[in-house]
């Protein structure tokens, strides 16, 4: 029987589990979701639109933060919409930003239209070619262990790992929609001004 | 790069890029991020050689709108530079800044508006001022060297202590005939 691939769920929860202090920001829809039920956090930023923003407000998090690692978790048809950000990060070259991508090549939101990514192409390499330090796949859950392990390592420039996850849309944990109050809640986090 | 000295009375119609630099310093910008535009060679280079700000050159204009709201998550003021002809590319990206209501500067050099050459930079343009509008950012303009320092000091304040998202139009009149 040929796996569907990953359980997302379980994969993000592991990740977050090991994040250490880590600032997690999400894409829109799905890793969301996942981000949130893995237990809601002042840390943690979730997006709700600006689609193709969640790597570069990872990177500029990145680099107004340079103390602590930032976690970027989003879906394959984000990233792609953001893949002139690859090259943008890699120039950037932070050592505290790590792309995570949940990609089932679909878009799961819009009824299961097939991706780039579901199509062939393999942003692991993508980030690879534009200079990223590290990039992977990850196919099993039984890997997330050795990322974990992997990602509390220092860092040589931006990381990039791909996580091929079972397409399969999963009951929604829905992340405050106010803007403004997860703004506010995670500067406050970081002792920062309210406004 | 030669710089005035403090000395020297400064004429803005030709030094206002320096002053604008000095502006965002003294206001605390601490990053920059930026497509090329000749307009704004000077600022980019000034910012460029100053080791306490981060630089990030983007592929496209957008990326600078999603990175000013993850700086400002950080705790970092920051500025975004642009040509009229890129402002298209940051309306869906706009809403980030607009709905979670995070301070945005944006500076932009006008084309297609004077003494213009090409007819591809019109359209854009003439859509500048109406699309950065119509997505809920408030627009200044600026055509004298003075008023752009004048109208940037004040932009600063607004965005970083008001909370607004502000772009800063720079009059192509200022800028001058593109040489080529």
């Amino acid at each position: 029987m040929v796996k569907p691939g990953m359980d997302r769920r379980a994969a993000v929860a592991e990740l977050l589990a090991a994040r250490k202090g880590a600032l997690v920001v999400t894409g829109l829809g799905s890793p969301a979701y996942d981000v949130h039920a893995a237990g809601d956090e002042a840390a943690n930023y979730y997006l709700w639109g600006a689609m193709g923003g969640a790597a570069l407000v990872g990177l500029g998090l990145a680099q107004a933060q340079p103390a602590k690692r930032v976690m970027v978790i989003t879906g394959d048809g984000e990233m792609l919409m953001a893949y002139g950000a690859l090259a943008t990060i890699s120039v950037a070259a932070p050592r505290n930003l790590d792309v995570i991508v949940l990609d089932n090549g679909h878009y799961g939101e819009t009824g299961m239209q097939v991706s780039h990514s579901g199509r062939g192409i393999d942003l692991a390499a993508v980030a690879r070619a534009s200079g990223f330090a590290e990039t992977g796949v990850l196919r099993e859950n039984a890997e997330v262990a050795g990322l974990c392990a992997r990602l509390a390592q220092p860092a040589a420039g931006p990381r990039l790992f791909v996580l091929k996850i079972a397409a399969e849309n999963l009951p929604r944990s829905l992340p405050p929609r106010d803007a403004t109050h997860i703004k506010t809640r995670f500067r406050a986090h970081l002792g920062l001004t309210t406004c | 790069m030669t710089l005035a000295l403090p000395t020297e009375p400064r004429d803005l119609a030709s030094d206002w890029p320096l002053a604008l630099y000095e502006t965002l310093k003294a206001a605390g910008v601490g990053l920059m991020a930026y497509v090329p535009d000749a307009g704004h060679s000077t600022l980019i280079n000034l910012f460029g050689t100053d080791p306490d700000v981060v630089c990030n050159v983007l592929t496209t204009e957008e990326e600078g709108i999603a990175i000013a709201a993850g700086a400002w998550l950080g705790g970092m003021r920051s500025v975004v530079l642009m040509q009229s002809s890129g402002v298209g590319n940051c309306i869906n990206m706009l809403s980030l800044p607009v709905q979670t209501r995070m301070p945005l500067l944006m500076l932009v050099t006008m084309r297609g508006e004077w003494d213009e050459f090409n007819p591809w930079q019109v359209p854009m343009g003439r859509a500048t001022q109406a699309a950065l509008e119509a997505i809920g950012v408030t627009v200044l303009r600026a055509d004298t060297g003075a008023d752009v320092v004048e109208t940037v000091a004040q932009a600063v304040t607004m965005a970083f202590e008001g909370d607004q998202q502000i772009a800063v139009l720079i009059g192509q009149r200022l800028l001058g005939k593109k040489k080529w």
